[in-house]
């Protein structure tokens, strides 16, 4: 199965990931192997089998809600590329 | 033989002594990294002052006799872990400035114990390669011969403990990343058990794999990290309570009583010659100490690599949807809009191979092709962990080599990431099913590049793990061997 330079720019949008036309070939060109390679998996039948999403059985990891220390508002915000003290500063969402 | 070149156990015994102090013993390591580092390029942020001053420290803890096993012993750390106030980059551009505001649970592990840190070292860009050679800061070198890749991910590690710019390290195994560089540079390398180690401050790559994992001399010092590390942590809801033995007291001679499965997928062809020996030797060690080989299969095993290259960029995609230039790390900060400034962080701040992963987990995820992926590969998933259970019902271990080569040059592969995700083969299966498993040394290729032995144990039976591991490690007889930087 070949992906179509759409469906790249497509998932890449969805990935939040701005890629020109020259990435986009390059892309075609590498992800067709791999998605080649990865539809060797339909040569299993896997009717009835039950999908693994974890390795080890955990169920429900609870623990009592209690309160306790977290970061300061200082240390929160020491990291962001834009803050006013109080908040994160992004560009602005509504007109 | 060197200060920088012996083991934890080794300078433990000098420290308690008092024949050298964990100065003595910081500096030693740091003049080393000057002589080496240069050809090596192991680390992405050196922490050298910070290094002084907790040796300094430990000096005190030794003294008022309140030494335990990694007080004042020098170790890297892989860029992937959380260190609180020491920039943590994941090997991306796209944390270039981010300073963590807490420690991973492992290093405040090892910060109780008085151990002394003495930077980050390099890795794979979010811990996605095999030879670590997508990390935009510095590619190290294998310290065997540095025209050769030191493998990845956790390749910074491997590299400086070989090198002698470390006596240990903790790297993350998410399809191999422990291991493998590990038997690429000499060193021992393990896998815990998924939840046997806190994941907790451990940047995620792809969550239900990864695991934190220690690169060491030897397989005693492997033991006496595991110790350290492992446990509960009510921080990482994945992490399992169960206690957690002394593994040194595994460490004993003889290997009566024990089943050595040999999986005969693991040496279909494609293994180089040279690794099919070295471990078809090891496995001859093995039953000379005791131990009985028996054939096991494990048939959905050329499956595993196909599984996971759907199953990890999957999650992968999920958990690098965080980098978004709001909270830390880069933003492009001439973005006029919420969503170009989404856009143009990510993009200008990850590098190909992660891109890459990205889109192949969003596309296995999205609408219409959801079943056909990620569940399909969930149930492959399923299929490779009953091959276990089977197996572990005839043996009690498996042995088999960790990569199908030794070490190739260093941008042999860097066009064809195909042919690079399929060098995962024998490595992956491993964290699909969430069981432990170690890299051992057992020899040598006729060019002189270290060959791995790889053992995978049920869950939580590191300790059978170590056992066999400690019986091939003094029998194989080059342990003490240590590479010529050239």
């Amino acid at each position: 199965m070949r992906i179509s330079h759409d469906e790249i720019r497509k998932t890449a949008a969805l990935a939040r990931l701005a890629m020109s036309d020259d990435e986009v070939s390059d892309m075609a060109g590498q992800l067709d192997p791999i998605l080649g390679y990865i539809a060797k998996l339909n040569e299993l039948d896997t009717t009835g089998v039950k999908p693994a999403n974890h390795a080890i059985d955990i169920h429900n990891a609870l623990r009592e809600d209690e309160v306790q220390p977290s970061l300061a508002q200082d240390e929160a915000l020491a990291n962001a590329p834009a803050q006013n003290g109080e908040a994160f500063v992004v560009p602005k969402v509504v007109g | 033989m060197e200060l920088f070149e012996q083991t934890i156990h080794q300078l433990r015994e000098l420290l308690d002594r008092g024949e050298i102090s964990a100065v003595e013993l910081t500096e030693n390591i740091l003049a080393r990294m000057d002589a080496v580092e240069g050809r090596i390029t192991a680390h992405i942020t050196e922490t050298r002052d910070e290094a002084l001053a907790q040796a300094a420290r430990a000096d005190k803890i030794i003294a008022a006799g309140d030494a335990s096993a990694l007080t004042g012993i020098p170790l890297a750390i892989k860029d992937v872990l959380c260190t609180r106030g020491v920039r943590t980059t994941c090997g991306s551009k796209i944390l270039e400035p981010f300073v963590p505001p807490y420690d991973a649970t492992v290093i405040s592990r090892i910060k109780a114990e008085g151990a002394v840190l003495l930077g980050k070292v390099s890795m794979d860009e979010f811990a996605m390669g095999y030879s670590n050679e997508t990390c935009p800061y510095c590619v190290p070198r294998n310290p065997w011969n540095t025209a050769h890749i030191c493998g990845g991910s956790s390749g910074g590690s491997a590299a400086a403990v070989a090198a002698g710019e470390a006596v240990a390290s903790l790297g993350s195994d998410t399809g191999g990343s422990v291991r493998q560089p590990a038997s690429h540079c000499g060193v021992v390398g393990l896998k815990p058990t998924y939840g046997r180690v806190s994941r907790f401050g451990l940047l995620a790559f792809a969550s239900s794999l990864d695991q934190v994992g220690p690169l060491t001399r030897d397989v005693r010092d492997s033991a006496l990290m595991l110790n350290v590390i492992a446990g509960y942590d009510p921080r990482d809801s994945t992490s399992i309570r169960q206690v957690v033995p002394d593994y040194t007291l595994a460490l004993r001679d003889g290997l009566q009583g024990l089943k050595l499965g040999i999986p005969s997928e693991y040496f279909a062809s494609g293994l180089a010659p040279e690794v099919e020996e070295a471990v078809n030797n090891g496995i001859k060690l093995l039953t000379e100490a005791g131990a009985e080989a028996v054939e096991v299969s494990l048939p959905h095993t050329e499956y595993g690599v196909a599984a996971y290259y759907i199953i990890a960029p999957a999650e992968a995609s999920s958990n690098l949807a965080r980098y978004d230039g709001v909270k830390y790390g880069y933003r492009d900060m001439d973005a006029e809009s919420l969503a170009e400034m989404y856009m143009n962080s990510r993009s200008q701040g990850f590098g190909p191979e992660v891109k890459r992963r990205i889109l192949i987990g969003t596309y296995a995820l999205s609408s219409g092709y959801y079943d056909a992926y990620y569940k399909k590969a969930s149930q492959v998933r399923t299929l490779i962990m009953d091959d276990y259970r089977q197996a572990f019902e005839k043996c009690d271990l498996l042995v088999s080599p960790v990569t199908p080569a030794p070490a190739w040059e260093l941008g042999a592969r860097m066009d064809d990431p195909l042919s690079m995700y399929l060098s995962d083969v024998l490595t992956i299966c491993t964290n699909l099913a969430g069981l432990p498993g170690i890299s051992v040394p057992c020899g040598f290729s006729s060019a002189g590049l270290p060959i791995g032995f790889q053992i995978q144990a049920p869950h939580f039976q590191e300790e059978r793990l170590f056992r066999a591991a400690y019986n091939l490690e003094q029998r194989a007889g080059i342990v003490e061997r240590r590479p010529e930087i050239a």
